[in-house]
């Protein structure tokens, strides 16, 4: 027997009391749905786990009809300490739940156990516990003293971090005192209602959160919604590009968190042990999974082939399986179509002439998998360097100076991340002065806190997540009008702005310092 | 440096590398070329690798071998004939009740206590064999290190000629602090050339960085190059005496050292985390961190060990129970 081959070490999944199907829940209840309901099924073994319903129109109507008296009666109206105190309960409810909302992530959405034990549930409560805090001062936000809260915020979250981008979105929307409508990802749609329980379980008041389940025509309905006066996307591009078009002359504010090719740099002074772990860190975390994945390597020249050498015996250790074994590394790919676009893509990148290596590895017969792939060899121009694959598979590029490092890095359509490996402080600094990145990681990657505002530039969206910047994204300067639907724009935010949508995000005078970020973001 | 150091030789392997004789001025060239540590990324892996989860099959062979891999120490001022033959006896059978228990690699005890050690062994001394239990020394004005070289050497030799088929010396860590490299390079080639038999065989060499002194990660990484360019057959972290003694991180890093020797040169050396480690579930971190780092082959005694003394009783404790079902209690397991 080898030592290496661990005996199996499964997390029970008998912490899960599920049911065998789901309704959306609206006004704090969970009520049928009026479109065809669809099963959500695990990744790793393509069994069905429930039946999810699917709102349609008349669904999206009353959830925001929900979502729009909660705030005229409720929400707008409670202190921000009370609102707080909601906020607390929720993350404590969270953190009491981990282990049952770890299990249902892993088994819905195929990452493994350790992951979602780890790193997503415990992000999840210390997002609702920061924004918790921030209720209660929001003059400090930095929108000016008083600020309002925007109204109804209509939010579309995508299936790699199912619970997470929940928490991204929820948790700033009601700090600040708007009211959700949610539509989680039509495979990732478990932990979501996991959490509607855990809202019941708050006795948070009805219709401040609701959350729809469905696919793409829910989400339009939703976005189209004419009581809706904020909508926060977090998926691909071309959707993101399809929302900005939707939106274009409402009086709607948005924010954008898009796809990326990040670029993860290593120079030749780089702690090279921990430029490996960074390296695969950055881009088989949640099987790539990440629109901030590392998933573009630059590495000087001169250490080229041994980092590469390194990074293949280290890639041999990872161990690719069950989600919800203890010690899988790599689990599933969350669907069908994933799986598909990711073959496509590394096929392609195989006829362009770049090399390609995976370690020796089962795949189950059951279930979407993908081995852990590196491409060398690669050039700028290859399809694989510049498309987000948004899977296990590495492009690996090489520099000489530290300026062809910065170009190469910045010439993609993206600009979500960018990782810097170097033991000199100075070069790190001049360097990340000079990429064209929302979040810049140094010797470290994949790194998230709720105090670090996350965002990109160009294709990668606009406006920002997480920290005071992401309160800043649900809140408007006092005085301002409230937006009335379909009227025109007639506060000074919106008045403010040219027909650039970003500028929406930006245009509060008092928002001195977000104005100086979002200038960042738009250059 | 005395005549006696400038006629022995470090490992060829030095020699080639720096093309001419070791200096301190290219031993300082070379160690502090090599590329740094980042703590934090160090750290985040050793944590990492500790959430490993080792249950049933593996957890049963992982516990079995750390008693392989345990050198079963005491270094007391207070240390007695009385007690060195208890924890022989202990080595031999520690557990009285399951005769299947593997016996640990060797007994760990001051220069002075080896006469006893091997008495106490008998038939069961490994005497230069692979099998049996071999008798550790610790040498070299331990844990401080701190006397002339002539007396470390003599320190060294005596427990040789005593019987001791390991010495474990500590490095010169005011000489390294000080940037003296080549002063703690050529005693250590020294110590090496003092573990060599009448019969020109030598005992095995373990080199104590303690780590807790040197302070920094890159500071551990040079002394580790240091040590194994000299000819130090093992590297160990710490005497035990000092804290922070071993950390997982440090380990890992010692390790890490050893898997790029191996890569550069095809050696194979070992490395021995002694002191602060007392359960079974930190011991188990230590195989996880040794399989996926330098490799499974590296999970037998001539390359790996404990330096360990109430972590037996505990690994004892957590052998009961896998084979009864439950869990015993501290009358159970002996005290030596």
């Amino acid at each position: 027997m080898s030592f290496l081959d661990y005996a199996p070490a499964p997390e029970s999944t008998a912490i899960l009391s599920l049911k065998n199907e789901y309704g959306l829940f609206i006004n704090g209840e969970f009520v049928d749905g009026n479109g065809t309901p669809f099963a959500t099924i695990s990744p790793a073994t393509e069994k069905k786990i429930a039946m999810i319903s699917s709102a349609n129109e008349a669904d999206v109507d009353r959830a925001v009809a929900a979502a729009r008296a909660a705030y005229d009666n409720v929400w707008s109206r409670m202190s921000g300490s009370d609102r707080g105190k909601y906020l607390f309960r929720i993350a404590r409810l969270v953190q009491e739940r981990a282990r049952e909302l770890a299990v249902a992530e892993s088994l819905d959405n195929g990452k493994p156990i350790k992951e979602s034990r780890d790193v997503d549930v415990p992000l999840v409560a210390a997002w609702f516990f920061y924004y918790a805090g921030w209720a209660d001062k929001l003059d400090h936000a930095g929108v000016g003293p008083n600020p309002a809260s925007l109204g109804v915020a209509g939010q579309i979250i995508p299936w790699n971090f199912p619970l997470l981008m929940l928490a991204w979105k929820i948790a700033p929307a009601l700090a600040a005192g708007n009211t959700v409508v949610l539509k989680p990802a039509e495979t990732t749609s478990l932990t979501a209602l996991l959490f509607a329980e855990i809202l019941q379980q708050a006795d948070l008041p009805a219709g401040v959160v609701n959350i729809l389940t469905g696919a793409g025509a829910t989400g339009s309905a939703l976005v189209n919604h004419g009581d809706v006066n904020k909508i926060a996307f977090t998926g691909s591009t071309n959707v993101g590009r399809g929302i900005a078009r939707a939106i274009a002359g409402t009086d709607k504010r948005v924010t954008l968190e898009l796809g990326g090719k990040a670029a993860n740099i290593v120079f030749d002074d780089a702690p090279i042990d921990q430029a490996i772990e960074g390296i695969v860190n950055g881009i088989f975390f949640n099987q790539g999974h990440v629109c901030c994945a590392g998933s573009r390597l630059l590495v000087q020249e001169n250490i080229h082939d041994e980092v590469v050498d390194r990074l293949k015996q280290r890639l041999s250790t990872l161990r690719l399986g069950d989600p919800l074994d203890k010690n899988t590394d790599i689990g599933a790919v969350n669907s069908a179509a994933q799986l598909e676009r990711i073959r496509t893509l590394s096929d392609i990148g195989e006829a362009e002439g770049a090399e390609r290596w995976s370690p020796d590895c089962v795949l189950p017969s059951e279930g979407f998998w993908f081995a852990p792939t590196i491409f060398t060899n690669v050039s700028t121009s290859h399809r694989i360097a510049r498309e987000e694959i948004f899977g296990p598979v590495l492009s690996v590029l090489t520099f000489r100076t530290p300026a062809e490092a910065i170009a190469k890095a910045n010439n993609t359509p993206y600009g979500l991340s960018a990782g810097i490996w170097s033991d000199k402080g100075s070069r790190i600094l001049a360097v990340a002065d000079k990429l064209r990145a929302g979040v810049i990681w140094a010797n470290t990657f994949n790194k998230f806190d709720p105090a670090s505002p996350f965002g990109g530039y160009k294709e990668s969206g606009y406006g920002r997540e997480g920290g005071r910047h992401g309160l800043g994204a649900y809140l408007k300067p006092a005085g301002s009008v409230r937006q009335v639907p379909s009227a025109p724009a007639a506060d000074l935010t919106t008045s403010a702005a040219p027909a650039e949508l970003a500028a929406t995000e930006v245009a509060a005078p008092a928002a001195t310092e977000a104005a100086t970020t979002k200038k960042k973001g738009t250059k | 440096m005395t005549e006696t150091t400038k006629a022995v030789v470090p490992r060829a392997t030095a020699l080639e590398m720096f093309d001419g004789p070791v200096t301190d001025a290219n031993l300082r060239r070379y160690l502090e070329g090599i590329p740094g540590v980042d703590a934090v990324g160090l750290e985040q892996r050793a944590a990492g690798l500790g959430t490993r989860s080792i249950k049933t099959t593996s957890k049963k062979w992982a516990l079995d071998t750390i008693i392989e891999l345990i050198d079963l120490t005491t270094l007391e001022g207070a240390d007695t004939p009385g007690k060195v033959r208890s924890l022989v006896a202990k080595a031999i059978t520690p557990d009285a009740s399951d005769p299947s228990t593997p016996r640990v690699a060797a007994v760990c005890v001051y220069g002075d206590m080896v006469p006893y050690a091997v008495q106490a062994l008998g038939s069961h001394h490994s005497r230069g064999t692979d099998s049996g239990i071999n008798v550790a020394a610790v040498a070299t004005a331990f844990p401080s290190g701190r006397a002339s070289l002539a007396v470390k050497l003599s320190d060294t030799a005596d427990a040789v000629q005593s019987g001791a088929d390991e010495i474990d010396m500590v490095i010169d860590r005011g000489a390294f602090l000080a940037g003296r490299y080549g002063q703690v390079f050529d005693e250590i080639v020294a110590v090496k050339e003092a573990c060599r038999r009448a019969d020109g065989t030598y005992a095995h060499l373990k080199v104590i960085l303690e780590t807790g002194e040197l302070n920094t990660y890159d500071n551990v990484r040079r002394a580790s190059w240091l040590s194994i360019l000299a000819g130090g057959d093992f590297i160990k972290t710490s005497t035990g005496k000092v804290s922070p003694a071993a950390t997982l991180p440090v380990t890992l890093l010692m390790l890490e050292v050893v898997r790029d020797w191996h890569r550069l040169t095809g050696e194979k050396i070992g490395v021995k985390p002694a002191g602060g480690i007392r359960t079974s579930k930190d011991a188990i971190k230590y195989l996880v961190t040794v399989a996926e780092t330098v490799g499974e082959d590296w999970l037998q005694p001539h390359l790996f060990r404990f330096g360990a003394s109430s972590l037996l009783n505990d690994v004892l404790l957590q052998r009961q129970k896998m084979t009864t079902g439950h869990y015993s209690g501290a009358d159970y397991v002996t005290i030596d």
